[in-house]
């Protein structure tokens, strides 16, 4: 009996929980407002090409976007991602011009391990220093910012082209796909181009999905940020799980800088400034709560589409200026917090209304004792 | 160790720094039972569970569980999971944001991937089984508390726990979801759980108990079934009198003050903490509100401040309807309230003396009136000298004062606003037996002198010296009002026991 009963209580369909519910809504809002775009401006949003253009000036914010989500969702904030990928870019460029290694490919090779090393080596102090001397991770993080941006000057001042051939060639390397591709006014057939760090991006992506959905890691880490207190009563560690969250988000910060230089091969001390800001914009926009729990990286994925969106459509139409595109974001952004705290609101108050019916109700049946007044 | 006997700890002893806990306590419990475990505040009814639970390490004494051979040594909340000791507290330890089956297999396997067809399917089994209303997939925060707290229960009990402990579970529920739990509560208990039922509430030991370990000042009273031991004796075990060497305390001065003009009057107030209740309050009278902690009598006098939030009601002051939501609509009617927690709610440690003693009447003029320093000065002397509290200067810290001068500030602050009306919420409590007494005798100055004081303490007996009439409260709901010969600490204990003779 039970067997039956309890299949059928499986396929119920659940109400959404906040993270699905948010998610949904960045996606809802990305196609509205990316079909409002082709519909009015006809700058290209029809051509697929449009998207994959998104996505190659953006690989490198989605996965930075990632590399807060991870955090946020546990309960912290890592504001030295921008630094990492500025520090990361400076050490690459100067790597890949100064080194005397004879295979292209190899060099290339130790330059993505050099990223990914600086990355890690960010992680792995920071997640030390939050995880287990319990900093508050907006000091440590914002400690790390300085430090890394402070060692990207002292790199080099100026501003290191890439002169490496090899990679210069990985650069230019793009997925061509004719079938999306359009067809151009002299007749020639243009392919639709993805450049690496694009599909790297999307990859990211799924792996952090997979990662936070179906690992130990990724489940501890919504549950510490959904009651820290409660986690280790669960029989969490919850001091690994966050060190463990960092960790990642500095290796995908390293990353973000290798990809950052595949997209525009050259060094310079304000490389990705500010991006930081950017990627928590995109987590929040992407229904990530900055109180933790709740957040997943599609939703983030999104997040930093709209924010790309938003900047594409102000650069082609006539308001074509910086100040627009930010406050449009920042209009955006608070639009999401809005909505955050009204969705959040609208459960806390149900569930209120439904516990001072039960007190009432309880109230009704038990009068108050003998009564209270000096007759 | 005995046949049935899962837990027996003997001999316990626990001590902090200047005070001994635990005292030689012995703990038995035997399969299929539950035990509760009483005491008031400071019986040491939560540093018993927290050696058991490994929280904190015992002084000495021993530990023996079914089925380990030889002494158990718990040294981690973790480590007692796994020999069999589950505890769900009173604030739910699971995670909201997380689905009910999650919160159920979280933290519990090595495993490094989750399998979620595996946990929904394993979780809904034990839902049914147990009869929990609660859907594997749902999000926990959409469930009402009492569901969380059995989702609690249930993955205690997938553990495979021969002990639970259940401390203060029904304190947040409603009747219906505290009966849902004992009902589910009886049942692991045919299934060879045994239970330890930490809690408050006299009745509901009774309703759903088999025995009871009575603690007090860290020292255990007795074990007893609970058919052995009326509601009566077990409050008096509690407390620590007997009820025959009860002498009539003296009663001084009491009462003279009271007129018939009513001061304060409220019906059926509530607020997001307490019941409806009726309740009024004569020029110059002294009342206390009585009970066990608990049973409502701070909520009660909160809703009167519209310290949380009042959800319903009507108050007349003089007569006169008015609105008292918050606590400054409060003191603009001249009610004054010294909360019961000092470090918490009553001072601001940095601030100096003078700062805390102004600081209710500033509150009143409004940020535009500042009060002139020269007059803030002269306040503070004049309460200084007429409270005698020993501070070096009025301008020292606060917080660098001794517990009852702190407390003796708190009290200048509302004075100084002249209250008609005075809410004294354990105003004694952590202070010398000196200070105690002073404070006393000014409430009964102060009620001479015609104002109307509620006061509120856990020492029956001080009560007892300083009130005219006693309102009792049981399990948040007035059961009695106790004035002139009624006026007795055995006719006080009887009405907080309840019903029986």
């Amino acid at each position: 009996m039970s067997g039956k009963n309890g299949n059928n209580r499986l396929r119920a369909r659940e109400p959404l929980t906040d993270t699905q519910l948010l998610m949904y809504i960045s996606v809802g809002i990305f196609v509205v407002m990316y079909a409002a775009a082709a519909l009015t401006l006809k700058g290209g949003f029809l051509k697929p090409q449009m998207i994959f253009d998104l996505l190659n000036d953006n690989a490198a914010l989605i996965i930075i976007s990632c590399a807060l989500t991870i955090v946020m969702i546990g309960g912290g904030i890592n504001i030295s991602v921008g630094g990492v990928i500025g520090l990361t870019v400076m050490s690459c460029a100067l790597f890949l011009n100064n080194n005397h290694i004879e295979s292209s490919a190899l060099s290339i090779l130790v330059t993505l391990l050099l990223a990914l090393g600086i990355g890690l080596g960010f992680g792995l102090l920071q997640g030390f220093l939050v995880a287990h001397l319990e900093i508050q991770p907006f000091i440590v993080t914002l400690a790390g910012m300085f430090l890394a941006r402070g060692l990207t000057t002292i790199l080099s001042v100026n501003p290191v082209k890439v002169a490496h051939e090899g990679f210069q060639e990985l650069v230019k390397t793009k997925l061509k796909i004719s079938w999306l591709g359009y067809t151009a006014q002299n007749g020639n057939l243009i392919p639709a181009k993805i450049e690496i760090g694009a599909i790297v991006a999307v990859a990211v992506v799924i792996v952090m999905f997979l990662i936070l959905r179906y690992t130990r890691l990724g489940r501890n880490v919504y549950a510490v940020g959904g009651n820290r207190q409660s986690a280790l009563m669960l029989g969490i560690n919850v001091k690994s799980t966050v060190f463990w969250s960092y960790v990642i988000s500095g290796l995908l910060s390293g990353l973000a800088g290798f990809v950052f230089l595949m997209h525009k091969p050259a060094g310079n001390a304000s490389v990705a400034m500010r991006s930081e800001m950017d990627a928590i914009a995109s987590s929040i926009i992407g229904g990530t709560l900055l109180t933790g729990g709740v957040g997943n990286v599609i939703g983030t994925f999104f997040g930093s589409m709209i924010l790309a969106t938003i900047q594409k459509i102000i650069a082609l139409s006539p308001l074509n200026a910086s100040w627009w595109q930010e406050m449009a974001s920042g209009a955006m952004l608070s639009f999401f917090i809005l909505l955050q705290s009204l969705v959040l609101m609208r459960k806390n108050r149900s569930k209120r209304k439904a516990k001072q019916k039960a007190a009432a109700k309880t109230a009704e049946e038990k009068p108050s004792g003998t009564g209270g007044g000096t007759a | 160790m005995e046949d049935g006997i899962v837990l027996a700890m003997r001999g316990i002893c626990k001590s902090f720094p200047g005070v001994k806990a635990l005292n030689n306590v012995d703990f038995t419990l035997r399969k299929g039972e539950i035990h509760a475990l009483m005491g008031e505040n400071g019986a040491g009814k939560s540093t018993l569970i927290k050696v058991l639970t490994g929280v904190y390490e015992k002084d000495a004494g021993s530990i023996e569980i079914e089925g380990c051979p030889g002494e158990a040594h718990i040294h981690s909340p973790q480590q007692a999971q796994n020999i069999g000791i589950s505890t769900v507290y009173q604030e739910i330890t699971l995670c909201p944001n997380l689905t009910v089956a999650e919160n159920m297999f979280i933290g519990r396997t090595s495993d490094r991937l989750v399998h979620w067809k595996d946990y929904e399917k394993r979780a809904t089994e034990i839902l049914d089984n147990l009869g929990i209303p609660a859907r594997a997939k749902q999000e926990l925060s959409r469930c009402s508390l009492a569901v969380q707290q059995m989702v609690a229960i249930a993955r205690a009990v997938d553990m495979n726990c021969k002990v639970l402990i259940l401390d203060e579970p029904t304190s947040s529920l409603d009747d219906k979801e505290v009966a849902m739990l004992f009902q589910l509560m009886r049942d692991l208990r045919g299934r060879g759980v045994g239970i330890v039922f930490v809690t408050h509430f006299l009745e509901q030991v009774y309703e759903v108990s088999d025995r009871i370990t009575v603690l007090r000042n860290g020292e255990l009273v007795g074990e007893y079934t609970v058919k052995d031991l009326p509601q009566v004796e077990l409050v008096a075990k509690m407390i620590g009198k007997s009820l025959d060497d009860l002498a009539e305390l003296e009663q001084f001065q009491k009462g003279k003050g009271a007129q018939d003009e009513v001061v304060y009057e409220a019906e059926e107030l509530s607020s997001s903490e307490c019941r409806p209740f009726d309740f009024k309050i004569r020029r110059g009278e002294v009342n206390g509100f009585t009970g066990l902690l608990g049973s409502g009598r701070s909520e009660s006098v909160r809703a009167i401040f519209g310290a949380d939030q009042v959800t319903g009601g009507k108050v007349k002051i003089n007569g006169k309807t008015v609105r008292v939501s918050n606590p400054h609509e409060a003191m603009k009617n001249g009610i004054g309230y010294l909360p019961e927690d000092r470090k918490r709610d009553g001072i601001i440690a940095d601030l100096s003396v003078r700062e805390n003693i102004i600081l209710a009447l500033q509150t009143i003029r409004g940020m535009n009136h500042p009060i002139p320093r020269a007059k803030a000065e002269a306040f503070a002397d004049e309460y200084i000298k007429a409270l005698d509290i020993k501070t070096a200067s009025q301008d020292t810290p606060i917080k660098s004062l001794s517990g009852g001068n702190q407390q003796k500030v708190i009290l200048a602050r509302w004075l100084l606003t002249h209250p008609q009306y005075l809410i004294l919420d354990e105003p004694t409590r952590g202070i010398d037996v000196g200070t105690k007494l002073e404070i006393q005798k000014l409430v009964l100055r102060l009620a001479e002198e015609g104002m109307s004081v509620t006061f509120i303490s856990s020492e029956i007996e001080e009560m007892l010296r300083t009130c005219s009439r006693l309102i009792v409260m049981r399990d948040r709901n007035i059961v009695g009002e106790l004035t002139g010969d009624e006026l007795t600490q055995a006719q006080v204990m009887k009405t907080i026991a309840g019903g029986e003779e």
